[in-house]
Formats: structure tokens, C-alpha cells, sequence
């Protein structure tokens, strides 16, 4: 069954009573939508999400129109009784996930002029953040190292796929070759036994 | 009779948020005028201005949405409201006038109720009402102008605080959050009547008490709620060091915000003083009391450590549930740090 709360037109705190409301009939696991119509509303249930240990993901649909998706946290009961000691135990939910492994083996995407290429690629990792389930981890090398260094135009959709657990890694062998070292700004750098054994794991590969 | 239109949330939980109104204030110009003591420079809530070297008038006004059902309470709440900037400046009430917008195919008893609810608390404020100014409006807002006098020695301004010095909040903190609760229906009876009572408390009663003593600064808790309040009054220069456990909230406030009956200006405060604040533990509950915005709140005091239990023990003994919340400290890297409250 599909979980949808229709929260726009609403003021604060309809917007979280109605979504606790639809939560308390939804086992752990399950997702519920959300729309408002207003920023604050989207903080105050993300608020609510981290509080109650729930995974939430909110997105600007347009003017005056935001959705969230909550999906309901493992240990909400203990969340519920104990609010001070689970905020701290900051839990992500892997609920999202599949075994897909994503390989960026450039900052281009597809041949041709390189602007064009630059902007895809930027438009594949936005993409990305945008499924309804995440691949289990990102491989950057070659120029795709670019991607995860300051000064990347994904870099904020990158940290966004880290927070919801997708594994970010990076070659450490590129980052050196292109200097960029010390300019790694998301995930964890990684070598060749890892990509070969990660890739041959993989459900599936995904090349952009 | 056609209903009252209850806007989305009452009371001075209708301010626009403060981080967009001061973009707008700061583009305005100053003034210039030397026997303007305070002006739209401060970020006091009225304006001082010197009549001679014994006297000052003090004017501010302050209105808003019906914050309860009953026409007679919410008029005496939003006066209680208006008339207590004066009471924050150190003054004495002497007139007042009405500020109504009112929809016109109402009852017009129920503006008489208001305006009846009103005119009580000026009297009782000791002032006297003197006409006013009413609109056709499609929702009901109520409130006053109100002009006081001080002696312009003895002004409190809202950001003299000093080293060492104690805070004294005079009202409990959540009526914010209370309301949420009620405008949903989920709230009890007995809160209800506790938030309406604090809400229509004058804050002279208080302020009659501050008189003998020396006060360093002073401001009123309204809807930018405890802690920009404090921000204010540290203006950049101090620290404040707050401990949660003699902070007077409504005991109802624990439950409701775990049902989280939050409303959105609470966020809207987070959201513009969050970041200059440090909570020393992860008290959810705590935090949400202390963004919550007040309506008709107490005065925030500023004053010597050694002065503060007794004028909290004078108050007390006129049933206001002032407490010392904490005290002022120099300047440190996050302008508050509010203390956890002990474990059981």
C-alpha cells in the first residue's frame, strides 16, 4: 500500500501531526510521501524524521511545492520513550539501496564536445540522486576524480548519495596523478584491488 | 453569527520571521534628531524620546491575530502584549489606543468583547484608553498603541548587560507551543487555562519590583522567542550562559513537542539564532521551549548577581514564577551555551 500525505494548503504542525498520524499504521521499512507547501514545513518534519530515528529525503519540486519521502527507522519505539539518547546514535537506514555499483571512469560523459560532456555528466550524478533506490557505492577514477574534488559541480550531489549510504570512492592513483590530493572533498579514496573487487561483485555496472 | 476566523496561528507567532525584517530595517535610514534617545537604530521595540531631563515618552504599539476563541481574553491578551514594551523600557502606562481590523459582516459584539478585554488591562495597567483606529478586514487583528513616560535616566535598554550579571526570567516559556496544541484540539484544559492566565498577566507587576534595584537590561519575550531575545540583549558584546534546568516552562510543553506541535515560526527562530547558540546536550524538548515563540511572554532582566534572589523572592511572593536562568559572561567564540539539564 502506498503511504501519501497531502500536507499543502496546511500550517505547521498539521503537516508533521498528519504524517505521525499515517507513520503509526506503517511498519519499519515503508515510505510515506509527503506534500507541503512551504520550507519550514519541510524542516520541521526532517526535524520530526531525525527525532524518531526515520530516514527522510525532501526535494524542491517548484514554487511553493516540496515532496518528502519518510521512511520509517528500525528503532522508532526506542526513539519514541528515549528522544535525548537515540538523537545522538545518528542511524541510516540502508532501506533504499540496491546492489548496483556506478563507475565514473571520466568528468565527460559520452564523446564529443567537452562542455556538453561536462554538463551530462553533471546531469547523471543529479539524476542519480533522484531514484527511488540508490546504487551501493560510486567509483571515480580517471578524470571522473574531478568529480569528487572542490570545485565540482556534483560535489553537493555526492554528499547528498554518501548521506543516504551510497559508499563514495575515489582512485588514489588519479587523485596523484592529477594533484589532487588534497582536494578530495567526498567519500574515501581507493585502489585497484578494491575497484576489481567491487566491480566483480556488482548486481550490475552502471557506465554514464 | 458567522464563526471568528482563526488565522494559521495566532498571537506573535504571526511575526514575520526576524531575519527578514531586519534586511528590510537596515536599509532604511537612521535618525538624526539628539533628543530621540531610542530609535529605530536599537532593536528596542519602541521609540524613547526626551521631553526634558526628567522625562521621556516612550510609544509602541503591537497587534495581531486572535491567538484564543474567547473575543473578551484575546482582547486583554493582545493588550497585555502591547502594553508591556513599556513595562521593558522601565516606564509607566498613560494612554493607549485601539488598533482593530475587523471583518464587517461580524458580530459586533464580538469586536465589543475584544475591545471590553482590552480596556480592562489598561486600566488595571493604570492608563487610560482613548479611541483608536479600526479597518474593514477579511481577518480579525487587535492590538494597541500605547504612550508611557520614563525617566530618561532610568531607561532599560535592551543590550546594557554586564559581566557577571544575572538573568531573571519573569514568565514560564511554551504558551507557543501550548496554543499549537490547542489549535489542534489536542491540548488539556488545564494547560489552556495556564497559558491564557500567563498570556493576560501584565508584566508591570513585575516591573514594579525591578524599580528598587539596579537593571542592566531588559527586554520583553515575545515571538522571536528566549533565546533571539537574549541575542539581542547580548548584541554581539557578551555571552550568556543559560542552564536549562531553572529555565520555567509549562510541564504539558514535554509532551506536546514529543507529539510535536511545533509551529513554524519555532523553526523560523532556529533557523535565524540557531547557529549562535551551543547546546551543551542533545535535549530536544529544551530546544523547542527555548525557540518557542511567546505571546505576551515576561520581561527578560539583566542585573547584579548579588540583587537577583531577592527581587526573584519579591516576585515570587506576588505569584509571578520568575527564576534566575542564568548569567552573563565575556564574550566567547558562540554568543549563548545553554547548559543540560541533570539526568534522574
Amino acid at each position: 500500500m502506498k503511504h501519501f500525505v497531502d500536507a499543502r494548503g496546511l500550517a505547521c504542525p498539521l503537516p508533521v501531526v498528519n504524517t505521525k498520524n499515517e507513520i503509526s499504521s506503517m511498519k519499519e521499512g515503508e515510505s510515506v510521501e509527503i506534500l507541503v507547501d512551504n520550507e519550514i514545513a519541510v524542516q520541521n518534519l526532517t526535524k520530526f524524521a531525525n527525532v524518531r530515528n526515520h530516514m527522510i529525503r525532501a526535494e524542491k519540486l517548484g514554487e511553493n511545492q516540496y515532496r518528502a519521502v519518510i521512511t520509517v527507522g528500525t528503532n522508532r519505539e526506542e526513539a519514541k520513550t528515549e528522544p535525548e539518547d537515540t538523537s545522538e546514535e545518528e542511524v541510516c537506514i540502508p532501506s533504499q539501496k540496491n546492489h548496483n555499483v556506478v563507475v565514473i571512469s571520466s568528468n565527460c560523459m559520452g564523446q564529443g564536445e567537452e562542455t556538453l560532456g561536462k554538463a551530462l555528466m553533471k546531469a547523471f550524478v543529479f539524476a542519480l540522486t533522484k531514484q527511488d533506490s540508490y546504487p551501493e557505492a560510486i567509483y571515480l577514477y580517471n578524470s571522473g576524480a574531478f568529480l569528487s574534488c572542490e570545485g565540482s559541480d556534483s560535489l553537493e550531489d555526492l554528499k547528498f548519495l554518501e548521506a543516504q549510504g551510497v559508499s563514495v570512492f575515489t582512485c588514489g592513483t588519479c587523485l596523484n596523478f592529477y594533484g589532487l590530493t588534497k582536494s578530495l572533498a567526498v567519500g574515501n579514496v581507493t585502489n585497484m584491488y578494491d575497484i576489481v573487487e567491487s566491480l566483480s561483485r556488482a548486481a550490475k555496472i552502471i557506465r554514464p | 453569527m458567522e464563526e471568528i476566523i482563526f488565522c494559521r496561528g495566532g498571537g506573535c507567532t504571526a511575526k514575520l520571521g526576524a531575519g527578514v525584517l531586519e534586511r528590510i530595517l537596515l536599509k532604511l535610514p537612521t535618525n538624526t534628531d539628539p533628543d530621540l534617545l531610542v530609535g529605530i537604530d536599537s532593536k528596542d521595540d519602541g521609540a524613547v524620546y526626551k521631553i526634558n531631563d526628567h522625562q521621556a515618552i516612550i510609544s509602541t504599539l503591537d497587534f495581531f491575530p486572535p491567538v484564543v476563541e474567547d473575543p473578551y481574553l484575546y482582547g486583554a491578551i493582545a493588550a497585555a502584549n502591547a502594553l508591556s514594551d513599556i513595562y521593558a523600557m522601565g516606564g509607566e502606562v498613560k494612554t493607549a489606543l485601539n488598533i482593530v481590523c475587523f471583518p464587517e459582516q461580524m458580530d459586533m459584539n464580538t469586536l465589543g468583547k475584544i475591545l471590553q478585554g482590552g480596556s480592562d488591562k489598561v486600566i488595571e495597567a493604570g492608563g487610560s484608553l482613548c479611541g483608536g483606529h479600526s479597518i474593514a478586514d477579511e481577518e480579525i487583528k487587535y492590538g494597541l498603541s500605547v504612550t508611557g513616560i520614563v525617566d530618561p535616566k532610568k531607561i532599560y535598554r535592551n543590550n546594557g548587560c554586564r559581566n557577571g550579571d544575572a538573568l531573571i526570567l519573569t514568565k514560564k516559556l511554551g504558551v507557543g507551543i501550548l496554543m499549537t496544541a490547542h489549535r489542534i484540539h489536542m491540548d488539556s484544559e488545564e494547560a489552556f487555562h495556564e497559558a491564557v492566565s500567563s498570556m493576560s498577566f501584565l508584566n508591570k507587576y513585575a516591573a514594579d519590583v525591578l524599580k528598587d534595584y539596579e537593571v542592566h537590561a531588559c527586554t520583553d519575550v515575545t515571538g522571536f522567542g528566549f533565546l533571539a531575545h537574549l541575542l539581542e540583549m547580548l548584541d554581539g558584546m557578551h555571552s550568556a550562559v543559560i542552564e536549562s534546568e531553572r529555565i520555567p516552562y509549562f510541564g504539558e510543553c514535554d509532551q506536546y513537542v514529543e507529539e510535536f506541535y511545533l509551529t513554524a515560526a519555532a523553526q523560523k527562530n532556529r533557523n535565524h539564532v540557531g547557529d549562535q547558540v551551543q547546546f551543551e546536550d542533545s535535549d530536544f524538548v529544551m530546544e523547542e521551549i527555548l525557540f518557542d515563540p511567546q505571546t505576551s511572554g515576561g520581561l527578560l532582566v539583566s542585573v547584579k548577581q548579588e540583587d537577583a534572589n531577592e527581587i526573584v523572592q519579591k516576585m515570587r511572593a506576588q505569584q509571578i514564577p520568575a527564576q534566575v536562568v542564568g548569567y552573563i559572561t565575556e564574550k566567547q567564540e558562540k554568543a549563548i551555551l545553554v547548559k543540560g539539564r541533570k539526568k534522574e
